[in-house]
């Protein structure tokens, strides 16, 4: 079973593209992405794991967890929804984190709107645009909160990845 | 001061983008490069200085004249970070697959 994952960067535009079909219905997979008991099974590349520090999924709420490292070692990412389509779409505004997980006020941004697409035979799709401000560096943000100067832990996370 | 910048920096504005694709064809002088441009030499200068302080081109000194070329390697490093966030959501995915099993 293919589920065609798809990866594609734009860097002119500053957009990653991300899309991913899954093997079951929409509504589990909205249930994976919207149930903190349930993003902290995936959301991390074992044997990271992730914590749940706050979880507010209203509009304007904040998410707000931690990628935990063998040596305790925590990266912090936090994400403010900014539209919830129940069911079918979400947008966060990213920030970046101090080692506190407290968001850096005038720091750069990024945003990412993720679509959820019923597919026929109980299938479904997840796709995201990941959009960075203009001034900021796309590696900054990676997504998890792996912040700039951590470059120890990015190369323990491209060994990890490497394993896998 | 040793102003120390990433190679993010450097694709981070369009007009320093147009420079670095410039430089694919060849290297050249600051006065060529900022032929290409609108902006003021000294705005193309400044953008220079900064994608040099990037890392993204190195300078090569010919005779009375200095000429620009694309640090290949550098850019490289946009790759070699971009395939590791690609990994990153690879794993994310074929783990959420799991959890989706269980639901």
């Amino acid at each position: 079973m293919t589920n065609n994952f798809v990866f594609e960067p734009d860097l002119a535009a500053k957009k990653i593209y991300i899309t991913r079909e899954f093997d079951a219905p929409v509504e589990k997979v909205w249930r994976a992405w919207t149930e903190p008991a349930l993003i902290e099974r995936w959301i991390a590349p074992k044997p990271w794991t992730a914590e749940t520090k706050t979880w507010d999924f209203t509009v304007g709420g904040v998410w707000l967890y931690a990628m935990v490292g063998t040596d305790g070692q925590r990266f912090w990412v936090y994400a403010v929804f900014t539209a919830i389509e129940n069911g079918s779409a979400i947008s966060t505004t990213g920030m970046f984190c101090d080692g506190d997980g407290n968001p850096v006020a005038g720091g750069p941004k990024s945003y990412r709107d993720t679509k959820f697409l019923s597919l026929d035979g109980n299938r479904s799709k997840v796709a995201s645009v990941i959009t960075f401000e203009e001034e900021s560096t796309i590696k900054m943000f990676m997504d998890g909160g792996f912040k700039q100067g951590t470059a120890a832990s990015f190369s323990n996370l491209d060994e990890l990845l490497a394993a896998e | 001061m040793d102003i120390r910048r990433d190679i993010y920096q450097a694709i981070a504005d369009p007009t320093r983008r147009a420079i670095l694709t410039l430089l694919t064809v060849g290297a050249m002088t600051p006065n060529a490069i900022a032929g290409h441009f609108g902006s003021s030499r000294q705005a193309v200068s400044k953008h220079i200085q900064i994608l040099a302080e990037c890392g993204a081109v190195d300078q090569d000194q010919r005779g009375r004249e200095i000429f620009y070329q694309l640090n290949i390697n550098k850019m490289k490093e946009i790759d070699h970070w971009m395939e590791s966030f690609r990994k990153l959501w690879q794993t994310r995915f074929n783990q959420l697959d799991d959890v989706l099993k269980d639901l």
